[in-house]
């Protein structure tokens, strides 16, 4: 069981996040504006990386506040994790 | 029974007392320390069992977990399958018998306790061999916080099974100063008896205690049998040692066959001779230890069969001294005997030919191909291994963060070598964790070793048997040869995944401890590539079996989930109600009356609801708390209709979407100030609702100025429901005008009744006048029972679930998640009248507009009556229709939908249903038909609201 580090509490164990899916996915200033396809890429269209992938992640059963992590979804390393008003790190 | 086979002194066992334990029906006798296998050889029994596919006899063939052949049944002191004679440790009163294979599960329920514990540490070293010892010693001295685990009911390790000397003293010596000195360090924690059995992600490595089973009956009841310790550590020490690794001949499962060390351990730890007349087979320097030793304790060893051409120089002038034969350049190609072992069969062997063979008699014969390091838990942790040509092992490959692997289990097979890399390897831990080892860290001193000659690798002897490899045991416990593999190969399969599938080799309770290696070597031989490009099958925990029990731990009947029960459950149990579950909340189902079932109780409780008054516990609904500046802001963008034009006082219905647009929530909404609103969600939706509103608000609108908090268990609510209930609500709290003019539908007040706050609300679940009751639950029993005390003259009737289910089914309300699965608009509810036109945006609106969600046959709620009145219609049942002519179409017959919520209605006197059915709304009036039990049940399809569709019993 990995240990995740929330950027409120500090390492805690898997078990108290639930994923959030990818990260930086806004909801759409107008909505009503978008074309049907514009619309479903935002509500079904997600990237399916492999390697490092910005990701949401919920402190569910902890603090319950929501943050960003960059995690390799091949080694399912945690390479870092930044609060939701920070902006996403420049990765190499 | 006597114990012919018991050396006369020596060994870590309890001579002074003597236990009786009984096996495959013979009484036995043996001491503390003794596992049931070194009793049964000190009572001249090697065969344990017969193998499983082939009934061939099997025995003893290691001293630990990777003995492939002692499997036994314990009958007493309580049944349990499958486990080893070689670790079973002995009590008095055992019971047990071998096992073909295959065991049997107790028939009665385990009343032993179970636990875990979870536990943190800078170091955990798991093995107290001399590694890890070494390594644990330095870990302690520095102060930081250790935890030392080792299987073995005692520290030691190989030392257990040797003769070694360490400071000039026996090397058990130095084992016991070190185990003191460790209890004497508070931050150590020393487990014996603890099988660390799965190694995870950073530093997690779970481990299995048996803390009772070695007392057998004795053991007390208080205490639990065993405990799953979920260690954490930062740096984790692998110190499991080697297994050692056998030589593939034909007819190598003879019992009295037996690895080499096994036979030493035997004989130093437990005081037994595994035979009298002996031949040592080996590859190595090793298994002379093994010859000399036994010869020393009287056996008589015929002869040291060398494979290596020039065997072992270094070794062989301490053989010829002690008058035991050496051949070098010479192997075992087969075996004699039935129930044991009676001859070796002993060849010459050169360049991989083998010569004529002769018979030595024997009735033991000792194996030693080798050394494989106990790799498991570094492999289990990802890491990296590599084939060591030289040993004919796998080795960690890599470094890994946080885990280190040192002494035998890293290759290092000598006694000086171990300690020197345990204490070094803990150093490197200790380093890495910024803590400074301590000044004094002593090391043993251990006598000088002769550099052993350079063992020879080697799977398998050519079998000249004629059997052609049919009975060379790769895998005892599976009963699979040289020839399964050959079959494999030949069959096309290269990856060794593939052919352990295809041979099970390794798929038995020792997960290959003996045969993984060998299954890899002699696969490399046969395509001709290197053991490298072969590899290993992967490692999974557990390492070695654990029952479900000891990972249930307490975790089991009442305490495996949480209950949730209300204020009012010891009344709801008084007053004999059936419960359901509902999520984890305990839930009164219906309240029979003597001799009623429960459709007789629902259809009584139905009736009374609709003509006179019912009273419901409906505590467990989900409440949310909104606070906020924003918070109608927040409830504006996440329910489908406007919130925010709600009056303080007043209470709107609402439905919530994802933002594909499908109903995910229904529930009230009561605005208690301009800043602040009570939501209602459904029983089973409550978390997930105020996560979905966390999610939102955190996420995308952290601008908005609100809160949510669960309040659910803040109040209890009992609706009263009925054209009787204004009565009821008006005697109980007499400060509260209830007419409809002052109280009306959808309106809630707060009062005080003797001085403690109540909060009514107007809102109905079942279309009846109704009254919602909400109170502190410190209060809920004593309000419930005022309530009941003023019903009585108007025959108030408590109701269940079932009730509260029929009566909302009857108005058409859906239930989320039984009347919708996720696919469902509010428009496919018929609810277009809660979805906002004037709102510019809220989470789902957008996807309304997809053709997707425009198209006219979607499935829509719709109401069903069975033309015959009579039948209940199966909730999931399906729904089709005929094709003009009357008659079904082909199959696949085209499904329309299918029935949601279905009951038996008092208030219609015949069964009705709801149902999802593609273009519903258009087939109001149609008959279809419902497959129940092979016939198929015509229904006519109604609108969903099938009692006062005008909604005029609402006001009274």
């Amino acid at each position: 069981m990995q240990l995740i580090e929330c950027p409120w509490c500090g390492p805690r164990e898997e078990v108290e996040f639930s994923y959030g899916g990818q990260a930086h996915v806004p909801y759409p200033d107008t909505p009503g504006e978008l074309t049907d396809e514009e619309w479903a890429r935002y509500v079904f269209f997600r990237d399916n990386t492999r390697g490092r992938f910005a990701e949401r992640w919920h402190h569910s059963a902890g603090c319950r506040r929501w943050f960003n992590a960059i995690r390799d979804t091949a080694t399912y390393r945690f390479e870092r994790v930044y609060r939701l008003d920070e902006p996403r790190p420049v990765t190499p | 029974m006597t114990s012919p086979f018991r050396t006369a002194e020596g060994g870590r066992i309890d001579r002074a007392t003597t236990l009786e334990f009984t096996f495959d029906g013979q009484t036995h006798t043996g001491h503390p320390g003794d596992t049931l296998a070194s009793a049964l050889l000190a009572a001249g029994r090697h065969q344990i069992a017969t193998s499983i596919a082939l009934g061939r006899p099997r025995g003893v063939a290691a001293a630990w977990a990777e003995d492939p052949g002692g499997l036994v049944q314990v009958e007493e002191p309580f049944p349990e399958p499958m486990l080893l004679a070689t670790t079973v440790e002995l009590s008095d009163g055992l019971v047990a018998h071998g096992l073909p294979g295959q065991g049997r599960l107790a028939e009665v329920a385990d009343s032993a306790r179970y636990d875990g514990v979870h536990h943190h540490v800078d170091v955990l070293v798991v093995g107290a061999g001399p590694a890890g010892l070494a390594a644990a010693l330095t870990a302690a001295r520095s102060g930081a916080r250790v935890a030392l685990v080792d299987e073995q009911s005692e520290a030691g390790g190989s030392l257990l099974g040797g003769a070694d000397r360490l400071d000039d003293a026996p090397a058990m010596r130095w084992v016991a100063a070190a185990v003191a000195e460790l209890a004497a360090h508070p931050e150590v924690l020393h487990l014996q008896r603890t099988t660390a059995f799965g190694s995870y992600d950073d530093g997690f490595v779970l481990a299995l205690e048996r803390r009772t089973d070695h007392l057998g009956t004795a053991a007390p009841k208080q205490v639990s049998r065993q405990r799953v310790w979920r260690l954490r550590a930062r740096s984790v020490v692998v110190a499991t040692g080697a297994h050692e690794r056998p030589v593939v001949f034909a007819d190598n499962d003879r019992p009295g066959t037996m690895l080499a060390g096994a036979a030493r351990t035997f004989l130093h730890r437990y005081g037994v001779l595994p035979g009298r007349q002996a031949v040592v087979f080996t590859t190595n320097d090793s298994a002379y230890d093994a010859a000399l030793d036994l010869h020393g304790a009287g056996v008589r060893v015929e002869a040291v069969v060398d494979a290596r051409p020039a065997g072992s120089p270094q070794r062989r002038e301490a053989c010829e001294r002690a008058g035991i034969p050496v051949l070098p350049g010479a192997v075992v190609v087969g075996t004699r005997g039935v129930e044991r072992v009676t001859h070796a069969l002993v060849a010459p062997f050169a360049d991989g030919e083998v010569g004529a063979a002769s018979p030595i008699a024997c009735d033991l014969l000792l194996v030693s191909g080798g050394w494989n390091p106990a790799v498991h838990l570094f492999s289990q942790a990802r890491g990296r291994l590599v084939y060591d040509e030289t040993l004919g092992a796998f080795l960690p490959g890599e470094e890994l963060d946080g885990l280190s692997v040192t002494g035998a289990a890293a290759g290092v097979l000598d006694l000086a070598g171990c300690l020197v890399d345990g204490q070094r390897v803990a150093r490197a831990a200790l380093s890495a964790l910024a803590v400074e080892p301590a000044g004094e860290d002593r090391l043993p001193t251990a006598p000088e070793e002769v550099v052993p000659a350079a063992p020879l690798v080697l799977w398998r002897v050519p079998d000249t048997s004629g059997a052609e490899g049919t009975t060379s045991f790769v895998d005892l416990q599976r009963d699979a040869t040289v020839a399964d593999i050959a079959r494999a190969v030949g069959a096309g399969l290269r990856s060794i995944e593939h052919i352990k599938r295809y041979t099970t080799i390794g798929t038995a309770h020792d997960q290959g401890k003996t045969s993984g290696v060998l299954t890899s070597g002699i696969t490399a031989e046969l395509l001709g590539v290197p053991v490298q490009d072969t590899g290993t099958t992967t490692f999974r925990p557990p390492y070695t079996p654990v029952a479900f029990a000891a990972l249930a731990g307490r975790d089991r009947g009442r305490l495996f989930d949480p209950e949730r029960v209300t204020a009012l459950h010891d009344w709801h149990v008084v007053a004999g109600a059936v419960f359901e579950d509902v999520g984890q909340w305990k839930r009164p189902r219906y309240y029979p009356r003597p001799g009623e079932d429960m459709a007789a109780a629902v259809l009584r409780e139905c009736a009374a609801a609709r003509t006179g008054v019912g009273i419901l516990d409906g505590s467990t609904l989900g409440k949310i708390d909104v606070q906020g500046p924003d918070a109608a802001v927040l409830l504006d963008r996440l329910y489908t209709n406007m919130i925010s034009s709600l009056k303080v006082g007043s209470v709107r219905y609402g439905v919530m979407c994802g933002v594909d647009g499908m109903v995910i929530d229904d529930g009230t909404v009561l605005r208690l100030a301009e800043d602040r609103f009570l939501l209602l969600t459904t029983t089973g939706g409550a978390a997930k609702i105020l996560d979905w509103m966390e999610e939102w608000a955190q996420t995308e609108w952290p601008d908005l100025r609100v809160h949510c908090t669960s309040v659910t268990e803040q109040w209890v609510t009992f609706p009263v429901v009925g054209p009787r209930s204004r009565d009821v609500i008006g005697a109980v709290f007499p400060q509260v005008d209830v007419s409809n003019e002052a109280f009306p539908f959808m309106t809630w007040r707060d009062t005080i009744l003797d001085g403690v706050p109540v909060r009514l609300a107007r809102i109905s679940f079942s279309g009846e006048l109704a009254f919602e009751v909400y109170v502190n639950p410190w209060y809920g029993v004593a309000v419930w029972e005022r309530l009941l005390e003023a019903g009585r003259p108007h025959g108030i009737t408590p109701y269940g679930t079932e009730t509260m289910h029929v009566l909302r089914a009857e108005k058409g309300y859906p239930i989320i998640g039984q009347d919708t699965d996720g696919t469902v608009t509010p428009h496919d509810l018929g609810m277009a009248w809660a979805v906002s036109k004037k709102k510019p945006d809220f989470i789902g609106k957008r996807s309304f507009a997809r053709p997707a969600n425009q198209d006219p046959l979607r499935k829509q709620l719709v109401g069903l009556l069975p033309v015959d009145g009579q039948t209940v219609l199966p909730e999931g049942s399906q729904i089709v229709d005929f094709l003009a002519d009357g008659r079904l179409p082909p199959p696949p017959v085209p499904m329309l939908g299918h029935v949601t919520s279905s009951y038996r209605s008092a208030e219609l006197a015949r069964p009705f249903a709801l149902a999802l059915v593609k273009g519903g709304r258009s087939r109001i009036g149609d008959t279809l038909h419902v497959p129940v039990d092979g016939a198929l049940v015509p229904v006519e399809v109604t609108g969903s609201v099938l009692v006062d569709p005008e909604g005029a019993r609402r006001d009274g």
